[in-house]
């Protein structure tokens, strides 16, 4: 190919999308979804289409191949223009279904959201690649079975010639999105399109996915749109950024100038609202900062700068000594237990009055069951709780049902945990009348437009019920209901995880000005570093029911001694495109807590590095926390 | 799977027990077989009647009289007919294959036709085919089966003189009874497989299936089909029972001498001993059909195989 060729082919873009509109009709009419969008996608490069959920970035990516038809979505203009190896351009909007077919999964492919669905839960691994490969490339059953064993060992999956025959159901979550992808590659696609690839994975398995995606991006040359919420994954992945605004496109630029002189204000906006891990170096203390919002097409700047000094470290108000809890699985015919999940291993912490204490861990660690134990949802099996000096196991019945009014749970989906059937007011009421708090209905009332109103909602939302909420709305009740029976302890498990990043800066803001009017605590449960970095006073780091590493925040972050912190912290996107991409290799699934009967994990011992920082003695650190 | 199948042979033993004590009793409730026997005759004295109790085996005790019914049931022996003496086993090899054909073909060609049309009612779903489908299914739904019998007769006997109307004469005989058994079957079977399909269509793997090119024919009866038949499988299970019910009726309109006859007759006549062997088989292929069902799910679902 001579030089120009080559500069030509550089050039012109594989894929135009050009002035697409897509509409839903709805019971209440059509609904534009998008509107009038256009990118280019150049051969070899990644196009990070960034928005938050509405913004319509899911379904431009659906309409590329028009698998909106699918959806009852309608393209109602514009063209999608496709040029494989230079050649004719193919408008895929107007394409025959024939010819659509021919593309999809052979020029064109896709990865999905949920590895956990995208596979068929009913033929085999080796089946669903192969389905592919015999289809588009012609190659017969053993053919395709051979080279979806490469492909698998092209994903790094270990035993591929094992995994061909398994079923989605034996394999994890990081597994299955690894054989989507190889699925995906299976025909050498020009254009891969990764819907969210990896939003519903566990960090160290998101960092080993984005680093496979990049390398068979170098290696075959492959172009990538990839559709995303994470500003941190644009920022390591993306050549050339699209954000996307309630169905329009408000800015496209080079990743670099995107997050150095971002120009539409949503754009500054929502990276206003990214939190960066790092962003406290040196503070000791965490801290509230004013949040950027969008009012009527204006960046708004709402709060303001506020140390979080609200921890009162005289005498604690919890105090988890030993605390186990395991859960029998699998049963011989004869009932007797072969397995057990050891979810808690001896796990000890205290929380003090006004302070946040983040329990951060990723799938299988234990933190939610830590805190489903503490509201008595589930029976430890053994150690102690202490609550305001008292033992839990000790308690009456009636002992028991206060206590269950002062420490509060704030769960993760905002949709799910509010009932449909009842008004808001009503939700946010049950505690207090369960707990007998206030007898008077006319004074009941005012407390619930006292509590609406401190969780920044309207009174009059309380005749209203939860579908005429937003997410973030929705979690703001369910934060006035945490709230109505005056806890003070609130459990905030994974509260702001589902939130878009705007609306989780905004919550987060809310759940720290409360805490400082109010003297709450907070265990705070989470996966997700910048957020705790953000928002608490102490850290404890979970792996497989144990407590491997706790301290401040300041020394977590900055001082991580336990192999698996590193690990962890090395693993989080960082919302900055000047930083080096990949620094890290990181490898490994994320054991399972099942054990054999009579196979009892090894309790870490903990050394003192630094006063109140522990962490556990690894027998060799090089190795990992396992 | 060995272990599976050992629990399900002992739960049906159970089953049976239950089924044949609750059978053997009632049927003792609605009278004296030896009055039915004598029926007609003129002069009978007392002396007669306890006579021919006595020869039934009847002077004794309920307990007694299960019993040895039991202990018949053990060695395959099923008694015999108060009417006639004919051994009931013979009745029943006589009555069976007639039932079952009935109840297989009807099976057989509703899911044949329902499968096609849930399906095609799922992909059409708030078109006009799928409204079509739907109101069809309500009306077969509302049809009760000896009315839906009658107005088959009329329609294909009758009217068009297509058909004969009753007995089993010959393979066009057998239309009308499987007819009406299997437009009950479809129009419950029919929503089924819509429901289970839309449920399966909103997958993501669909999507993904569809991402990768595949004609609908393939995404439909491939990768959708199968995660939908969890929910039809089970619903056939159930519906054996209630089939084999509906039989009984149908049977008795176009006069089809299987099971469900052989069942009404002895329920006429006190006839204990053929009604206790048609519903302790019946019973039997109840259970059978259920364990089949169970087995089936493993094949269809992979994680169910696992657990």
């Amino acid at each position: 190919m001579s030089d120009t060729a080559n500069r030509q082919s550089q050039n012109q873009a594989l894929l135009s999308v050009r002035s697409l509109s897509v509409e839903f009709g709805t019971g209440q009419g059509v609904f534009r979804a998008v509107k009038d969008v256009s990118f280019d996608v150049r051969p070899g490069k990644t196009l990070a289409v960034v928005g938050e959920s509405g913004s319509g970035k899911s379904v431009t990516s659906l309409a590329i191949m028009r698998l909106t038809d699918y959806t009852g979505g309608r393209i109602t203009g514009g063209q999608v223009l496709f040029r494989p190896d230079g050649g004719e351009a193919v408008d895929l909007v107007q394409a025959s279904d024939a010819r659509l077919r021919e593309i999809r999964g052979n020029d064109i492919a896709m990865i999905f959201q949920e590895p956990m669905t995208s596979l068929n839960p009913v033929f085999t691994i080796g089946n669903q690649i192969a389905e592919t490969l015999i289809l588009h490339q012609g190659l017969n059953g053993r053919e395709a079975r051979l080279r979806a064993m490469e492909l698998l060992q092209k994903v790094r999956l270990p035993d591929a010639d094992k995994l061909l025959d398994r079923y989605p159901h034996q394999l994890s979550g990081g597994m299955r999105q690894r054989v989507m992808i190889a699925m995906a590659l299976a025909c050498n696609p020009k254009v891969l399109i990764a819907d969210e690839p990896t939003t519903a994975l566990d960090v160290t398995i998101q960092a080993q996915i984005l680093n496979i995606i990049r390398d068979l991006q170098a290696e075959m040359g492959t172009a990538v749109i990839f559709i995303t919420h994470d500003m941190g994954v644009v920022a390591e992945m993306a050549d050339d950024v699209v954000v996307m605004w309630k169905g329009e496109k408000v800015e496209q630029a080079s990743v670099r100038e995107i997050f150095s002189a971002p120009q539409h204000p949503y754009t500054r906006a929502l990276l206003s609202a990214v939190p960066r891990l790092g962003s406290l170096k040196g503070q000791p203390l965490p801290k509230r900062t004013p949040v950027m919002v969008m009012d009527g097409g204006v960046a708004k700047a709402v709060g303001d700068t506020h140390e979080q000094d609200t921890a009162d470290y005289t005498k604690p108000i919890l105090q988890v000594e030993k605390l186990t809890t395991r859960f029998d699985v699998g049963k011989t015919f004869f009932g007797r237990v072969t397995h057990r999940v050891h979810a808690v291993e001896e796990v000890s912490f205290d929380i003090y009055p006004g302070e946040t204490l983040a329990l951060v861990g990723e799938s299988g660690s234990g933190k939610s069951t830590i805190g489903r134990t503490l509201q008595q949802l589930v029976e430890p099996t053994g150690g102690t709780v202490r609550f305001d000096g008292r033992d839990m196991a000790a308690m009456s019945q009636g002992e028991r049902r206060r206590l269950r009014q002062e420490i509060q749970y704030i769960f993760q989906d905002p949709f799910a945990s509010l009932d449909p059937r009842h008004t808001v007011g009503y939700s946010i009421a049950e505690p207090i009348i369960v707990h007998g708090l206030i007898k008077d209905a006319k004074a009941r009332e005012r407390r619930v437009h006292e509590l609406l109103e401190q969780v920044g909602l309207q009174p009059h939302h309380a005749k209203r019920y939860p579908h005429e909420f937003s997410g973030g709305q929705r979690q703001r009740i369910c934060i006035a209901r945490a709230l109505a029976s005056d806890p003070k302890l609130v459990i905030a498990d994974e509260s702001v995880s589902a939130l878009d990043v705007s609306i989780q800066a905004q919550i987060v803001n809310l759940l720290m000005e409360l805490q400082e009017k109010r003297r709450l605590s907070y265990l705070f449960i989470t996966h997700d570093m910048a957020v705790v970095e953000k928002i608490s006073h102490r850290v404890a780091v979970m792996y497989l029911g144990q407590i491997v590493e706790i301290g401040s925040r300041q020394a977590i972050f900055e001082n991580p001694q336990h192999s698996y912190t590193r690990k962890l912290l090395s693993a989080v996107p960082i919302a900055d495109p000047a930083r080096e991409r990949a620094k890290m290799r990181i490898e490994g699934e994320i054991p399972s807590p099942v054990r054999p009967v009579g196979q009892e994990p090894a309790i870490h011992r903990m050394r003192e590095v630094a006063p109140g920082h522990w962490v556990a003695i690894e027998a060799d650190p090089l190795r990992g926390a396992a | 799977m060995a272990g599976f199948i050992f629990k399900r042979l002992l739960q049906a033993v159970f089953v049976i027990l239950a089924v044949t004590l609750i059978v053997s009793f009632a049927i003792r409730l609605s009278g004296d077989p030896a009055i039915m026997l004598v029926g007609g005759a003129g002069s009978v004295t007392e002396q007669d009647l306890q006579n021919i109790r006595q020869a039934l085996g009847l002077e004794r005790p309920f307990y007694a009289q299960y019993l040895s019914f039991l202990e018949g049931l053990l060695t395959g022996d099923f008694g015999k007919s108060f009417m006639g003496g004919t051994p009931v086993s013979l009745l029943i090899a006589r009555a069976l294959p007639a039932t079952l054909l009935l109840a297989f073909a009807s099976l057989a060609a509703s899911i044949a036709l329902a499968v096609p049309l849930g399906v095609y009612a799922a992909v059409q779903r708030g078109r006009w085919p799928d409204q079509m489908i739907r109101i069809l299914s309500l009306v077969g739904l509302s049809f009760p089966n000896f009315w839906l019998a009658i107005m088959l007769v009329l329609l294909f006997s009758i009217v068009l003189g297509l058909l004969p109307p009753s007995g089993m004469e010959g393979p066009e005989s057998f239309v009308m009874p499987a007819m009406t058994m299997a437009i009950i079957l479809t129009a419950t079977n029919v929503r089924l497989v819509r429901t289970s399909m839309l449920e399966t269509l909103s997958q993501q793997y669909i999507m993904v299936a569809r991402s990768k090119g595949l004609r609908d024919r393939v995404v439909l009866y491939k990768h959708a089909l199968r995660n939908s038949a969890i929910p039809l499988v089970t619903y056939i299970g159930l519906q054996f029972g209630s089939l084999i019910g509906g039989i009984v009726i149908v049977e008795r309109v176009f006069n089809w001498p299987g099971m469900g006859t052989l069942a009404f007759d002895a329920i006429s006549n006190r006839d204990y001993p053929v009604l206790q062997g048609t519903i302790t088989v019946l019973a039997l292929f109840i259970v059978l059909i259920n364990l089949l069902v169970d087995i089936a799910y493993g094949l269809i679902d992979p994680r169910i195989r696992t657990e």
